[in-house]
């Protein structure tokens, strides 16, 4: 976003960025074991409420941050990008777990490598599965660019037409 | 002016209707995973369900004929995520009944603990998700706090909270800390003040009761033809429960009941999950009563305690005659065992277990024995041959069967995994039921993605 | 039941239909040919004194690429005899794959009566790799079997629906196959690797 110099713009892009990172509403896609510590991460003893991205919307269409929670097998993965298309801007998407990160250790026919070749990634949080002291780093991290309102729209996306020609 | 009534009668009747599908999609609210559920509705009522399942297949049994057979342990743990534990004794006692070789008896004893403190976050989980589906959103905070606690508990033993790949072919990693049945009193106090809270709260709360009684109802002969065990068969009123009938490690010498329930519906399988939690804290308890003593020192007038880093130190700079008899001093979920825990965590059968690291720096017979079980083209090499070794996960039995042949990686390795059969019946139970019905039967299926689609 | 009396009563019954049978490690493994399968399922289930009420298990194994790994006989050749527990009886070594047949069904049955366990492995050709489905005396079977297709393309006549269970409908080629390349990838979006 370009910053044209004026002082009131850019103070309200700063309460706008306030705004947004304080009240993140997270569309948590869980697949797999990364989805228990993200229940332990949403839950009392780490709370993720008290940085206001404790509400999660299970309606893409009222989400604003994906937390992709858990390895992507390609059978999901068009849904995944499904899910993805359907938010509307600005939208973050946080890629929680190695096997979304990088495929984890299940190199194999049935699993997709990373996330980031189907859908713009803004943060990764590694770990299998990450601390929720990590996710909540991750989160922070999260807040920062909510903050200086850099959001994925931004960013090419890669090409989601499928590599194959389909017979 | 109204029509006459018999004219009325014949145009309602007239009218066309149609059933409705509803896909209830791979992405749903539910904290369960991704499966996918095609309801054919007439109205509010579901006429057929289908079920479709493999959203989170990740290919563990191709991956388990990739690599060896202690290397399969982290992919068993992210079989029943829930509860990793009970998957990893349940791949190494296949692969010990297969090389035919026991592990010390407190090694046992450890593996029964640990696979209990691991039944019980399960079913925390799996009751505390299916309340907060129903609205109590409490009951779900609290379960994962007595949760958090066991988890805290498990990472003193094992270094990790969920996915701990604890145990080895041939024994486990590490022996439990000294200081191990303080915190667990703790946890246990912990998690029975959660469980007495949410029974006050959901046991006889109206719209609980109401929701569960009648719902998702199936026979025990049902279920037995469809391979249904665990606490789904026991809600039905068959009691068949792995650690009773075909007892393993030391199940046959620790009290417990086994509780069953009466009409097969949700509100008996709930309840069937509370006790047996209730059960799996009186076999930790009986079990931390029975446990043969732990660590001896090797040499008890010679040897001393040497810190693990000092013992390295030394002996690579050839010096080894300086820690001859002592044992080195480890944390647990670090370095894992030195030599005075060795032989009570672990099977003396050389050709499987790796040595302690005081021989494997000490003396050649020690790091023969660390080469040939670590070196690429060795390691463990069970005989030719199959095994089925059945334990009693969670959701109910969860088999292993294993070929073997003979060289470094498992041939074959085959998870039964308990959910499958369950999930297969899905669309018998929810057939005839409102779609509201759908959740309270879903929760309580225990769906566990990473086990049901591997 | 004790291993051998259930060897027994199975042959007793279908002389014919047995290969052969072992008991490794506890475990009762009897070979049948492919085309008893049905009538014997149905006499587990039924017969009184076997009264297998469960099937466990239905899975499949393929034996093509058995004992092409190198494999330095760590057991046989040390000279020392591996010593299993009183608890698991090990007369003898397993006599090696079902067959020469590629693949092998394996069924693992239980009795909640009788507490004793069963394993029939029934050996397949790749050239005509179609065995009996067993969905009619447990309904349990049809997703086991829909995995076997899946995994191994293993077909089973008289099936309600054989179709792809765990991959998805495009997946072409049978991922458990020893043929198949562990990184080999299909996929539906997204580049190939």
């Amino acid at each position: 976003m370009t910053h044209d110099g004026s002082f009131l713009t850019s103070r309200l892009e700063e309460a706008i960025g306030w705004a947004r990172k304080y009240s993140i509403f997270q569309y948590p896609f869980v697949t797999a074991c990364c989805g228990m510590e993200y229940m332990a991460t949403a839950c009392s003893h780490y709370d993720v409420d008290r940085f206001g991205a404790g509400l999660p919307r299970f309606s893409p269409r009222q989400a604003d941050v994906l937390f992709v929670v858990g390895t992507i097998s390609h059978k999901i993965a068009p849904v995944l990008r499904r899910i993805y298309d359907q938010m509307a801007e600005p939208k973050w998407v946080v890629a929680f777990g190695v096997c979304t990160c990088t495929g984890g250790f299940y190199d194999n026919y049935a699993t997709v490598m990373g996330i980031d070749t189907i859908l713009p990634v803004d943060v990764y949080i590694p770990g299998c599965p990450p601390r929720p002291e990590m996710v909540l780093d991750g989160l922070i991290k999260l807040q920062e660019r909510i903050q200086h309102q850099q959001q994925t729209g931004q960013r090419p996306a890669p090409d989601p037409r499928p590599a194959v020609v389909e017979s | 002016m109204s029509p006459p009534a018999n004219e009325t009668h014949q145009a309602v009747a007239d009218v066309e209707t149609r059933d409705m599908l509803l896909n209830v999609g791979p992405a749903h609210p539910a904290m369960h995973g991704i499966i996918r559920i095609l309801a054919k509705l007439d109205g509010e009522r579901i006429q057929d369900a289908e079920v479709e399942i493999g959203y989170l297949h990740r290919g563990f049994e191709k991956m388990a004929e990739t690599v060896d057979y202690n290397g399969v342990m982290p992919y068993t743990d992210r079989l029943n995520y829930v509860s990793p534990l009970i998957n990893n004794m349940g791949y190494c006692m296949a692969v010990e009944k297969l090389l035919g070789i026991t592990v010390p008896e407190r090694c046992q004893y450890v593996r029964v603990i640990l696979s209990e403190i691991s039944r019980i976050c399960d079913h925390l989980t799996c009751v505390g998700a299916s309340a907060m589906e129903l609205g109590s959103f409490t009951v779900f905070l609290y379960m994962i706090k007595a949760r958090e606690f066991l988890w805290e508990l498990v990472e003193k033993v094992t270094g990790a909270r969920m996915t701990v790949s604890y145990c080895r072919v041939g024994g486990v990693k590490a022996d439990l800390p000294d200081d191990f049945a303080a915190p667990c009193k703790k946890a246990f106090a912990e998690t029975r003040t959660v469980l007495a809270e949410s029974d006050g709260l959901l046991t006889r709360n109206r719209i609980f009761v109401d929701r569960m009684s009648g719902t998702g109802v199936i026979s025990a002969a049902d279920a037995i033809s469809y391979g249904i065990t665990g606490p789904f068969l026991r809600g039905t009123g068959a009691d068949y429960d792995v650690r009773k009938d075909c007892p393993y490690a030391v199940y046959d010498r620790l009290p417990f009941d086994v509780p069953v329930g009466t009409r097969g519906d949700n509100m008996d399988r709930y309840l069937v999950r509370m006790e047996e939690m209730e059960q799996s804290m009186r076999i930790v308890e009986a079990a931390l009563r029975q446990i043969p003593p732990g660590p001896v020192q090797v040499h008890p007038e010679t040897g001393r305690p040497i810190p693990a880093a000092e013992m390295v130190d030394l002996a690579k700079v050839g010096n080894i005659a300086a820690f001859r008899d002592d044992s080195a001093v480890t944390c647990p979920t670090l370095e894992g065992s030195g030599r005075a825990s060795h032989p009570a965590i672990a099977t003396d059968e050389k050709r499987v277990f790796l040595p302690p690291k005081e021989d494997t720096y000490g003396n050649i017979e020690g790091l023969m024995q660390q080469f040939k079980l670590v070196m690429f083209g060795h390691g463990v090499r069970p005989p030719k041959g199959e095994v089925y070794f059945p334990v009693e996960g969670a959701n109910g039995e969860l088999g292993f069967y294993v070929v073997s042949d003979g060289s470094g990686s498992p041939y074959r390795v085959r998870v039964r995994p308990p959910c499958f059969a369950i999930m297969s019946a899905l669309s018998k139970l929810l057939t005839g039921d409102m779609i509201a019905d759908m959740i309270p039967t879903f929760g309580s299926v225990n769906m566990i993605g990473g086990e049901l689609d591997r | 039941m004790n291993p051998a009396s259930l060897i027994e009563s199975i042959q007793n019954r279908f002389p014919d239909a047995v290969s052969s049978f072992h008991t490794y490690r506890g475990d009762v493994t009897v070979i049948l040919r492919r085309e008893s399968l049905l009538e014997i399922a149905r006499f587990l289930k039924e017969d009184p004194a076997l009264a297998m009420n469960y099937l466990m298990d239905l899975t499949a194994v393929d034996y093509s690429a058995f004992g092409k790994r190198p494999a330095p006989a760590f057991f046989a050749s040390s000279g020392v005899t591996v010593r299993p527990s009183p608890q698991i009886p090990d007369e003898e070594p397993w006599p090696g794959p079902p067959s020469d047949a590629r693949f092998a069904v394996v069924y693992h049955f239980y009795s909640t009566a009788h507490k004793h366990r069963l394993r029939l492995v029934i050996p397949v050709d790749e050239a005509a790799a179609e065995v009996d489905s067993l969905t009619s005396l447990w309904p349990g079977a049809n997703w086991l079997e829909r995995e076997a297709w899946d995994m191994f393309g293993i077909g089973f006549r008289g099936h309600p629906d054989l179709k792809r269970i765990l991959m998805y409908q495009e997946f072409e080629g049978h991922p458990l196959r020893k043929d198949y390349p562990v990184k080999k990838r299909q996929p539906l979006i997204g580049p190939t690797n």
